[in-house]
């Protein structure tokens, strides 16, 4: 049988077992809601303003950088499951992948933009 | 074959025989029983789970010099079961102002992304969970829907301290990603293959540890920054946001993120144990029975998890430059630089004995860790001398 059938049965499972603990925490828990209990949590002040403005865009950055690398790891992954095979040659050829990310690591650095401001 | 032997096999056999038997297809009797198996593995999981609260709570006492839970029941061990109907009867709050869908759908997606991470662990010889050919990069998969429920629960509850909670965890996420990831190549490189059984089964002779002990250790740090636990706790952050992203959970929604977290960090203690530390291996013993097998994978995670809590409850948290910094300039060129010199040193060294090896190996890995941290000395020195104008060498000599 296919194995990712276990994978999809697993999905299902993990996804019915919280949403039925959540579901009896609904169904046992009073339901008394007012508006001062469905107002949000500030400490106890009333909340200024709204929560979902926009953020620092040094977020961002970090995605970006986060991307490079990680689509990388794609081509690396392939690369390493049949190292064993194809020796230096292929050694050599990930030194120089490789190195091609660093120098954007570097350049991202050299700009400043690793630096939290 | 009997039942000591091969439980699975011997109980899914009797169950497809009795579903066939009443005159159900094969096809679907064995659907059934695959399902049987893995809501029973699930159930398992959810109370070792309730115990995981109990054990935690334990452990953070003993760290602390205190004694934890020790009223209810023998040596405290009802408290959860007692939290846990707490939690239940507690009433279900929603905040008007959030977006329902994304603040509901948080907790499951949590908790789901941590069950499925079982899909494709190897309990015992005969138990292989699911074989997929690319279970290693299923683990990140799965890893990053629980960051994503992190994230939906931070923008969904409509709350600053929740929001920042979020970003943050954004932040953690695309950092240290990186190194896992690389960390992860390193066990695939010693064993050719993305399969979590072919990776336990490479570690016949020598678990990858010895050959990789800087490795393991880089797993670690990024496997405790995804899990998002201290040092690396800035979604949470008590002093400062409260409770964090889940601040605006109460009851039983709360509960599934709480109990996520620690099945997580149990889970990548059992990933760590499968990865460097040869899993369900243990001196031939795993081959005596597969109830052996699984209670020396059980031991070797909860080791694991027992790190994952020693880092927790004596690091202090770190800021989000600091942890930025930390993986960008430091860990993600380490981990690169240490995966280039396992590819190298495995080409060169393959043919050479296997102890041989193992030595090289080893001496790679400490060499490069001793470079990194020696380049990260004079760095700090360099950045020390910058900020204080440079030190007296009567304070040097400290």
């Amino acid at each position: 049988m296919n194995e990712w059938i276990y994978v999809a049965l697993f999905i299902v499972v993990g996804l019915v077992i919280p949403i039925g603990a959540i579901a009896a925490g609904f169904i046992l828990g009073p339901k008394k809601p007012n508006p001062v209990k469905e107002s949000t949590y500030e400490c106890g002040i009333e909340p200024v303003g709204e929560a979902w403005i926009q953020f620092k865009a040094q977020y961002y950055i970090f995605a970006l950088v986060f991307l490079v690398f990680d689509v990388e790891a794609v081509f690396l992954f392939p690369w390493a499951v049949k190292l064993g095979q194809l020796g230096l040659y292929a050694v050599i050829e990930g030194i120089v992948f490789v190195s091609i990310l660093v120098v954007g690591l570097v350049y991202t650095w050299r700009k400043g933009m690793l630096e939290w401001a | 074959m009997s039942f000591w032997n091969d439980p699975l096999k011997v109980a899914a056999d009797w169950l497809e025989g009795i579903f066939t038997g009443w005159g159900m297809d094969a096809v679907l009797a064995h659907v059934l029983v695959a399902f049987l198996g893995v809501l029973l593995l699930i159930i398992i999981l959810m109370v070792v789970d309730i115990f995981l609260v109990w054990i935690e709570r334990k452990v953070v006492a003993r760290f602390q010099d205190r004694l934890g839970p020790n009223r209810v029941g023998p040596f405290g061990l009802i408290q959860p079961f007692a939290d846990i109907i707490k939690l239940i009867i507690k009433e279900d709050t929603t905040p008007g102002n959030a977006d329902k869908v994304v603040y509901n759908l948080a907790p499951i997606l949590s908790m789901m992304s941590v069950l499925i991470l079982w899909a494709v662990v190897p309990l015992a010889p005969v138990m292989l969970g699911t074989d997929l050919n690319v279970g290693v990069l299923f683990l990140v998969a799965a890893g990053a829907i629980g960051t994503l429920a992190i994230i939906m629960g931070g923008w969904g509850s409509n709350n600053k301290f929740a929001m920042i909670g979020g970003f943050r965890q954004v932040a953690v996420m695309v950092s240290f990603e990186i190194p896992m990831l690389t960390m992860l190549m390193i066990p695939v490189i010693f064993s050719g293959s993305m399969n979590m059984n072919a990776i336990i089964a490479a570690q016949n002779p020598i678990p990858f540890w010895v050959l990789s002990p800087l490795g393991a250790l880089i797993f670690l740090i990024a496997a405790i920054a995804e899990l998002g636990r201290a040092p690396f706790d800035l979604a949470e952050g008590e002093s400062e946001l409260v409770s964090g992203f889940n601040i605006e959970y109460s009851g039983m929604k709360f509960g599934m993120f709480y109990a996520g977290e620690l099945l997580h960090a149990f889970t990548f203690g059992g990933f760590w144990a499968i990865l460097f530390f040869g899993g369900y291996r243990f001196f031939g013993l795993e081959q005596v029975s597969p109830f052996l097998a699984i209670l020396i994978l059980v031991i070797k995670a909860m080791l694991g998890y027992w790190v994952i809590m020693w880092v927790k409850y004596t690091m202090m948290r770190i800021r989000i430059d600091q942890m930025l910094a930390f993986n960008w300039k430091f860990l993600t060129p380490l981990a690169f630089a240490l995966l280039l010199v396992t590819a190298l040193m495995n080409a060169l060294l393959s043919p050479a004995p296997t102890w041989l090896y193992a030595l090289g190996m080893f001496l790679a890995n400490v060499v490069t860790g001793w470079i990194a941290l020696e380049i990260a000395r004079s760095a700090t020195k360099q950045e020390r001398d910058r900020i204080e104008g440079p030190t007296k060498t009567a304070e040097a000599h400290h």
